[in-house]
C-alpha cells in the first residue's frame, strides 16, 4: 500500500513531466528558452537563490550559534520567531513585504525617494527568499552545534585565541558540512519559490520574471511541452541538491554514532 | 555549567562580542520577519473596521475560507493515514529499494509548487494521460476540488513521514513484538502500542501539513482555475484581491491566514518540546 501510494502520487506525475518535456528530445526546451525573457528568468532565479543561500548561510549560522551558545533574555522567543516562515503561508509573506515596502507605504515611499526600489524589483525578490528560507540553515546547523563540546572553544580561548579566532579555528570546521547542507537546501528551496515572489516581484519580463513564474506563464498559455521541459530542468537541479544535502547530513551522523 | 564558566572567565571584549552577536541576530530576524508583520498589522488597522466587516460579509471570502478549511482537513487526513503507513514500512522493514523509497518521500520537498500544478495538468488536463478516462465517467478533476486536494497532498507527503520515521526507528520493534506474542491483533498493537509512541511526532507532522495546506498557492493557482465562489481558496482570494486593487480586503485575509499559521506554529513548538522530552526519557 505504501509503495502504491508513493508510486501513484509521486513517481507517476514526475514521469509525466519528464516524458512530456523530452519525448521530442531537446526541441521543447529549445523552444522554451527562445521565448523572450526565458534565459533572463532562469538566470535571475539562479542568482537570487545563490544570494539567499550565501546570506542565510552566514547569518543563519550566526543565529544558530547565538541560540545554542548564549543565554539571554528573549532567547526562546527568538527561537520561536525564527521558525515562523515554516508556518506563515509564502503568499502572506509576500503580501507582508508589499504592505511594508510597497510604493504607497511610508517605508517604501521613503526608500523610493532615496532611489531604492524594493517591491517590483530584484531586492524584493531577494528579501522574500531570505524570509522564507530563514529557518533552513539554522535548523541544520543547530543540532550539530548542540553536540559540539563548548569545552574545546574554551580551551582555545584560554590558550589566548580571541572569540572570533576560537570560532573560526574550532567551531567553524566542525560546522562546515552542516552549513553547506543548509545552504544547499536554501538554494534548492529558493529555486522553486513562487508564492512569496509572485506579488513582490511584479513579474516583469526580462527584469523581475523568475523561472517558476515563467513555467506558470507557459502552463497558462497551454505550452505544456515547453513548461515541462523547463520544469524537469529546474526540478532535476533541486533534487540533486537535496540528495547531496542528505548525504552531507548522513555522513555527519555516521561519524557521530559509529 | 560550562556556560557560566565561560562568562566568568570572559574578558570584557568577549562580553561585548557576545552582545554584538545577539544584536545582529535579533536585528536580522526583526528586519526579515517582525517588520513585515508589523507592516501588515498596521495597514489593516489603518484601513479601519469597515473593511474588516465588509470583507467578512462577502460571500466569496466566506467561501474561500471554507474551501481552504476543507482542503486542509482532507489533506491532513490523507497524509496522516498514509504517512504513518509509509513511515512504518520505512522504519521497520528491511527490503531492497528502501533507501530509494526514502528518497521518493523527500522528492516533493524539491519540487516547485508550480511544477506540481503542471504535473496535475499533464495527467488530468486537456490532452492529459487520464483525461479521457475521467471525462468518459463525467468526473471533473482539473478546475475542481479533486485536483486541488491532489496537489496539496503531494506537497505535504514528506511532513508526517519525516517526523514519524525517526521516532519509530528509535523505539525499535521490541514492544510491538511483545504485544504480538501476547496475542494482540495487528490493529490492537497499532492503537495500543505504536500510536501512543509516535503521538507527538505525528501531531508535529500534522501541524506542519496543516500550515502548508493553509497557505498553498502555486500549485492550486494552476489547477483550480480560480473560479470565484467555487474553486477559490483563501490564498487565491488574496492573489485576486491584490490584482483587482482591492488591497484592503486582501491584506485583511492575509492577516487572518498569518494569525492562523501563528496559532499552528505555537502548536508546532509545543509538540516539538513534548517529542524531545519523550525521546530523552
Amino acid at each position: 500500500m505504501a509503495i502504491l501510494y508513493l508510486g501513484l502520487l509521486v513517481l507517476l506525475p514526475l514521469t509525466a513531466v519528464i516524458v512530456k518535456g523530452y519525448d521530442q528530445g531537446l526541441v521543447s526546451l529549445r523552444h522554451a528558452l527562445a521565448a523572450p525573457g526565458a534565459v533572463a528568468a532562469i538566470r535571475l532565479t539562479l542568482i537570487t537563490s545563490a544570494i539567499a543561500a550565501i546570506v542565510n548561510g552566514v547569518l543563519g549560522t550566526l543565529i544558530a550559534y547565538v541560540l545554542v551558545r548564549f543565554r539571554f533574555p528573549g532567547r526562546s522567543t527568538l527561537a520561536t520567531v525564527v521558525d515562523m516562515p515554516f508556518a506563515i503561508p509564502t503568499l502572506v509573506t509576500g503580501v507582508m513585504l508589499v504592505a511594508l515596502y510597497g510604493p504607497n507605504t511610508p517605508v517604501g515611499g521613503f526608500l523610493a525617494r532615496h532611489g531604492i526600489d524594493v517591491v517590483f524589483a530584484v531586492p524584493g525578490i531577494v528579501l522574500a527568499l531570505l524570509v522564507v528560507t530563514l529557518p533552513l540553515v539554522i535548523r541544520t546547523v543547530e543540532p550539530v552545534l548542540m553536540e559540539l563540546d563548548p569545552a574545546e572553544e574554551e580551551a582555545a580561548r584560554v590558550l589566548g585565541a580571541g572569540g572570533w579566532a576560537a570560532f573560526r579555528r574550532v567551531v567553524l570546521p566542525a560546522l562546515r558540512p552542516a552549513i553547506a547542507a543548509g545552504a544547499l537546501l536554501t538554494f534548492a528551496r529558493a529555486l522553486g519559490e513562487f508564492g512569496a515572489i509572485v506579488i513582490v516581484s511584479g513579474n516583469i519580463t526580462g527584469k523581475t520574471l523568475t523561472a517558476p513564474y515563467f513555467i506558470f506563464q507557459l502552463t497558462g498559455n497551454f505550452r505544456f511541452e515547453e513548461a515541462a521541459a523547463v520544469s524537469a530542468l529546474l526540478f532535476g537541479l533541486s533534487f540533486v541538491l537535496v540528495l547531496v544535502t542528505e548525504r552531507l547530513v548522513k555522513n555527519r551522523e555516521a561519524r557521530v554514532s559509529p | 555549567m560550562s556556560i557560566s564558566a565561560t562568562t566568568s572567565n570572559a574578558r570584557p571584549s568577549g562580553v561585548q562580542g557576545r552582545s554584538r552577536f545577539v544584536l545582529i541576530a535579533v536585528a536580522y530576524v526583526g528586519l526579515l520577519l517582525l517588520a513585515p508583520i508589523a507592516g501588515i498589522v498596521w495597514t489593516v488597522i489603518d484601513g479601519g473596521s469597515g473593511v474588516v466587516r465588509r470583507t467578512l460579509a462577502a460571500p466569496d471570502v466566506r467561501h474561500a475560507f471554507l474551501l481552504t478549511g476543507v482542503i486542509t482537513v482532507m489533506a491532513v487526513l490523507v497524509t496522516a493515514v498514509f504517512g504513518v503507513a509509509v513511515a512504518m514500512v520505512l522504519a521497520r522493514d528491511r527490503f531492497p529499494g528502501r533507501r530509494l523509497m526514502s528518497a521518493i518521500v523527500d522528492l516533493p520537498l524539491a519540487v516547485s509548487p508550480v511544477i506540481v500544478g503542471l504535473m496535475a495538468v499533464l495527467l488530468f488536463g486537456r490532452g492529459g494521460w487520464f483525461e479521457p478516462f475521467f471525462t468518459a465517467r463525467g468526473i471533473q478533476i482539473i478546475f475542481a476540488l479533486p485536483s486541488m486536494l491532489l496537489v496539496t497532498v503531494f506537497i505535504c507527503i514528506p511532513f508526517v513521514v519525516r517526523e514519524v520515521v525517526p521516532v519509530l526507528e528509535e523505539v525499535g520493534t521490541e514492544e510491538v513484538e511483545a504485544a504480538r506474542t501476547l496475542g494482540a491483533s495487528p490493529t490492537q498493537t497499532f492503537f495500543r502500542v505504536t500510536l501512543p509512541t509516535i503521538r507527538w511526532g505525528l501531531l508535529y507532522g500534522i501541524a506542519l501539513t496543516a500550515a502548508r495546506s493553509l497557505g498553498e498557492i502555486g500549485a492550486v493557482l494552476i489547477v483550480s482555475g480560480t473560479i470565484q465562489g467555487h474553486t477559490e481558496t483563501a490564498t487565491l482570494y488574496i492573489f485576486r484581491a491584490l490584482e483587482e486593487r482591492q488591497e484592503a480586503s486582501g491584506y485583511f485575509v492575509a492577516l487572518v491566514l498569518a494569525a492562523a499559521s501563528i496559532v499552528l506554529l505555537t502548536a508546532i513548538e509545543l509538540f516539538k518540546r513534548k517529542r524531545v522530552r519523550e525521546r530523552s526519557r
